[in-house]
């Protein structure tokens, strides 16, 4: 799949650029190689236990695409993804780590939040996924084999955040995200939003 | 009887298999008890966490109270904007995931016999003991202050009917009042929370009684996200200006010119070391801080007042077998705060889980991140990530820092709601 591999290529760059600078940063001599299951329990207190969030906002990680997880932490440790804490915390952990973290979240079970949402909307927002997220979100947006993030079921205002955060250009959209979306704004305005999160809210098809 | 490994871990009671993989048969048979004393943050992640990473292990938690309060987001009861309830948690939680809990008070721990005792009369033998039983006051600081004042001027540092009986003098006090908060020299639990609790008072106050005062009489010359919190109360509370809300002052190193040194309950007013007298309509004072009773009556503590520990294990120095985590441990380079105690047990319940399977404990990894709300749409935050220094001398913050203070009000606003998310995901990860 294109998609993949434009990601691939897009985190082999950061590797590049991360290593050499960590390589220059004089560093405190300290235990490192931690395991996966270490590291990743101390996640918890933010992301719930195995990663699954219980709200209102901080989004569940658990089920996440392994390689997704990592270009989002390695967006996070180069600046490129903005953000209020992640970028203060993905600095401290190697990309071998974040890889670890990643494997790890991926083979815990996601589970869906609890959310009110407005059936109508939701109604409407099945549609607009199919028709403009479907192809990278597969399967209703509750895959993770596409290595694009679960939608369905996971926290509304996360959703929210992270798309006002592409529209605004604090996190860069893959070119077929930005032609989708700018498809969907073309025809339904940011009504199209509203409905889209409505339906991810529901937590199923 | 032929012994399989199904059928060995049905007989050990175990709901899962999981983290039986790879457990020796040479465990079989051998003691893995282990008593957890206190039921708080770091107890009841330290608990649950053991049983997580083997359920082979009996664990017992003996905690006094059958509920537990949060401190975190108490500061939010005082401002109004919680239920005491909401940061009310029990134990039914830690009995599914296999943890024995036991309302007892722990009177006595045999360090050579291995043995736990109780008010209660009873007695529980352990394989290693983790000890968190959090803070207690150091109240021969402060003349006129005591455990029995503390009652009707309440510290609140200890979450529960002292945050209530605030709220309610808080709810009581008449427009243009003075609100008074002595916050503790270091070290101390939750570095931020003095600051934050001033924050949500005045964030009350704003809307309910505007005309009222909040004075902090600081023993220290500078407090934790001191940027940040000047920051948000200029912009919120009038802060610097002649109309501000809430009026800092700190004491230069050294000096106790701003300290409460005394209390006058009968008249509602504290003493500064500088012999300055300051009325008040509802006062706030919270003592100096040390280990928990039982850390001292276990011999755990050094002079400092706090139990010196190995930062690998949490083992205690002092006594062997006995570990040690949460706000009454010398954690070098962590804060004493309830992020930090959860992390610190998971690191405890990890290496715990090791040595009683005849392992060596892996590398540790620590994280703390601290969420203050100091108004409406206004959060900021500190985090950091550590890993133990190479000879063990330290836990070294490898990345971390403070929000921005650049950082547009959309961000401060998600800080708000990342920080409630925090809270709701924390207590589930301690308590469920």
């Amino acid at each position: 799949m294109a998609y993949k591999k434009l990601k691939r290529g897009l985190i082999g760059a950061l590797v590049i650029g991360a290593s050499s600078t960590a390589f220059a940063a004089d560093k405190p001599k300290t235990m490192t190689g931690a395991s996966a299951d270490m590291l990743a329990v101390t996640c918890a207190g933010c992301h719930g236990t195995n990663g699954a969030s219980a709200g209102p906002a901080t989004p569940s990680i658990s089920g996440i695409s392994a390689i997704y997880f990592e270009e989002v932490m390695l967006g996070f440790k180069d600046g490129s993804i903005k953000n209020t804490i992640m970028g203060r915390i993905a600095k401290g952990y190697s990309d071998d780590e974040i890889k670890a973290m990643g494997d790890y979240f991926s083979k815990k079970p996601f589970v869906n939040a609890k959310q009110d949402f407005d059936a109508g909307l939701a109604k409407k927002g099945a549609k607009l996924h199919d028709k403009y997220c479907e192809k990278c979100h597969a399967e209703s947006g509750t895959s993770a084999e596409d290595d694009s993030g679960i939608l369905m079921g996971q926290l509304t205002p996360y959703l929210r955040y992270t798309m006002a955060d592409y529209k605004a250009g604090d996190r860069e959209m893959t070119k077929k995200m930005k032609k989708k979306v700018n498809q969907m704004i073309k025809k339904e305005g940011d009504a199209g939003f509203e409905a889209l999160f409505n339906y991810y809210a529901q937590g199923k098809k | 009887m032929k012994i399989t490994r199904r059928g060995f871990v049905k007989g050990a009671g175990a709901a899962t298999a999981i983290g039986m993989v790879g457990t020796p048969y040479i465990a079989l048979g051998a003691s893995k008890k282990v008593v957890v004393v206190g039921g708080g943050t770091g107890g009841a992640t330290a608990a649950k966490y053991l049983r997580m990473a083997d359920p082979t292990i009996e664990v017992t938690l003996i905690e006094a109270n059958k509920h537990y309060y949060t401190c975190y987001m108490s500061n939010e009861v005082l401002g109004g904007n919680r239920s005491i309830d909401s940061i009310k948690f029990g134990y039914a939680g830690l009995g599914k995931h296999g943890v024995k809990v036991v309302h007892d008070v722990v009177t006595e721990i045999d360090a050579k016999g291995q043995t736990v005792k109780t008010a209660g009369g009873k007695s529980f033998a352990y394989d290693r003991c983790i000890v968190a039983p959090g803070i207690d006051f150091k109240w021969e600081g402060i003349e006129g202050y005591d455990a029995k004042v503390a009652e009707t001027i309440p510290h609140a540092w200890k979450a529960g009917s002292q945050t209530v009986t605030l709220r309610k003098q808080l709810e009581a006090m008449k427009d243009g009042g003075t609100v008074v908060i002595a916050p503790p020299g270091n070290p101390f639990r939750c570095p931020p929370g003095p600051y934050e609790r001033a924050s949500q008072i005045a964030h009350y106050l704003k809307s309910k009684k505007p005309k009222s005062k909040i004075v902090i009489l600081d023993p220290k010359p500078k407090f934790s996200k001191m940027g940040l919190f000047t920051q948000g109360w200029k912009a919120l509370y009038g802060y610097e200006t002649d109309n501000s809300m809430i009026e800092w002052r700190g004491s230069a190193q050294g000096s106790n010119d701003n300290a409460v040194v005394k209390v006058d309950a009968g008249s509602m007013s504290v003493t500064t070391g500088f012999d300055d007298t300051v009325k008040a309509d509802v006062l706030n004072v919270i003592p100096n801080q040390k280990a928990g009773k039982i850390a001292f009556a276990a011999g755990l503590t050094n002079d400092s007042g706090w139990c010196p520990i190995n930062l690998h294990t949490f083992e205690s120095t002092i006594h062997k077998n006995i570990h040690v985590i949460g706000d009454a441990s010398i954690a070098k380079g962590m804060p004493k705060s309830g992020y930090a105690a959860n992390s610190e047990a998971k690191v405890c319940a990890a290496s715990v889980a090791a040595l009683l399977n005849g392992q060596e404990p892996g590398t540790p990894a620590y994280v703390n991140t601290c969420y203050s709300i100091v108004g409406k749409d206004w959060g900021i935050s500190v985090a950091a990530v550590y890993q133990l220094a190479q000879d063990g001398s330290k836990i070294t913050k490898v990345s971390g820092g403070l929000t921005p203070t650049d950082a547009s009000p959309e961000m401060r606003a998600r800080e708000v709601k990342y920080a409630h998310s925090w809270f709701t995901n924390i207590t589930n990860d301690i308590f469920m």
